[in-house]
């Protein structure tokens, strides 16, 4: 039960850190202790395999190109406005709106979290082998996994498009 | 032992924060950065609710997530090396015009 708060408040307080930050590289880092303590989190939800893929995939490849594009884009500061010392729910227009939102949206979960009664407890299950799971994926969700390797060949062919630099 | 409305409730405060970000910043990286948190937090509920009825299929679907999230941002982060060519800048606000 400890080790669950402390994975939690790590994970909570780097996203916020994530959001309070300045600099977009300060971000990335902390967005990846985020990941981090999810990944024990998943471990305590006995899913060895999506803890080991957080690391390597989210972690490790998709946070590591936002890296590049941060350090290849040398990082511009965010312009800090007039209206920027103001508190976000004084200030006008989407900002408030979207500010008020997250608000609602936080306390309603936690409302209906709390009023539910039962505490849901997990029942002793067996942990999740990886070849379960590879089993499944490649037997009912065979179709899926064909799209998705079409999704990432797109995505690949997409992303050399955009950021290619035309000839002008 | 922490219960699946622990982990739901972390997963709500994490979206919550993903969403204020998206709101909130003028940094279109941050903004990505925004939306991959509500892509986790998304995750986590899917892992904690696999757990709780005793199947796989909970997992499975997060291998999807992080399939499509990789896409995602290697497609975002393209667009936004070029619009930084085109404006020298990352704040959204200066994209605003369909064409230039």
């Amino acid at each position: 039960m400890i080790l669950f708060y402390v994975f939690a408040a790590v994970a909570v307080g780097a996203s916020l850190l994530v959001i309070a930050q300045r600099n977009p590289i300060y971000s990335v880092l902390l967005l990846i202790a985020s990941f981090g303590a999810l990944s024990g989190l998943y471990v305590m939800l006995e899913a060895p395999f999506v803890a080991v893929i957080q690391i390597v995939v989210y972690a490790g490849a998709i946070m590591v190109l936002f890296l590049f594009v941060v350090m290849l884009l040398n990082a511009p500061h965010e312009e800090t406005e007039a209206d920027e010392r103001r508190h976000i729910l004084l200030r006008s227009g989407p900002l408030r709106f979207g500010a008020f939102l997250a608000v609602v949206l936080a306390s309603e979960l936690g409302w209906a979290l709390t009023q539910g009664g039962e505490s849901g407890a997990f029942a002793g299950g067996a942990t999740t082998s990886v070849a379960a799971i590879g089993r499944s994926l490649f037997t009912d969700y065979a179709f899926a996994f064909e799209v998705t390797s079409v999704l990432i060949l797109v995505a690949m062919v997409g992303a050399v498009v955009l950021a290619h630099r035309e000839k002008a | 032992m922490p219960t699946l409305n622990h982990y739901l409730l972390l997963s709500a405060v994490l979206f919550a924060i993903g969403t204020a970000g998206v709101f909130v910043r003028r940094n279109l990286i941050t903004i990505l950065l925004s939306i991959e948190i509500m892509l986790n937090a998304v995750n986590l509920t899917f892992v904690a609710f696999g757990r709780a009825m005793g199947s796989a299929d909970g997992q499975i679907i997060v291998f999807f997530v992080m399939t499509v999230a990789a896409a995602e941002a290697a497609i975002g982060l393209a667009i936004v090396i070029a619009l930084f060519r085109h404006r020298e800048s990352l704040n959204p606000d200066m994209f605003t015009q369909l064409k230039w």
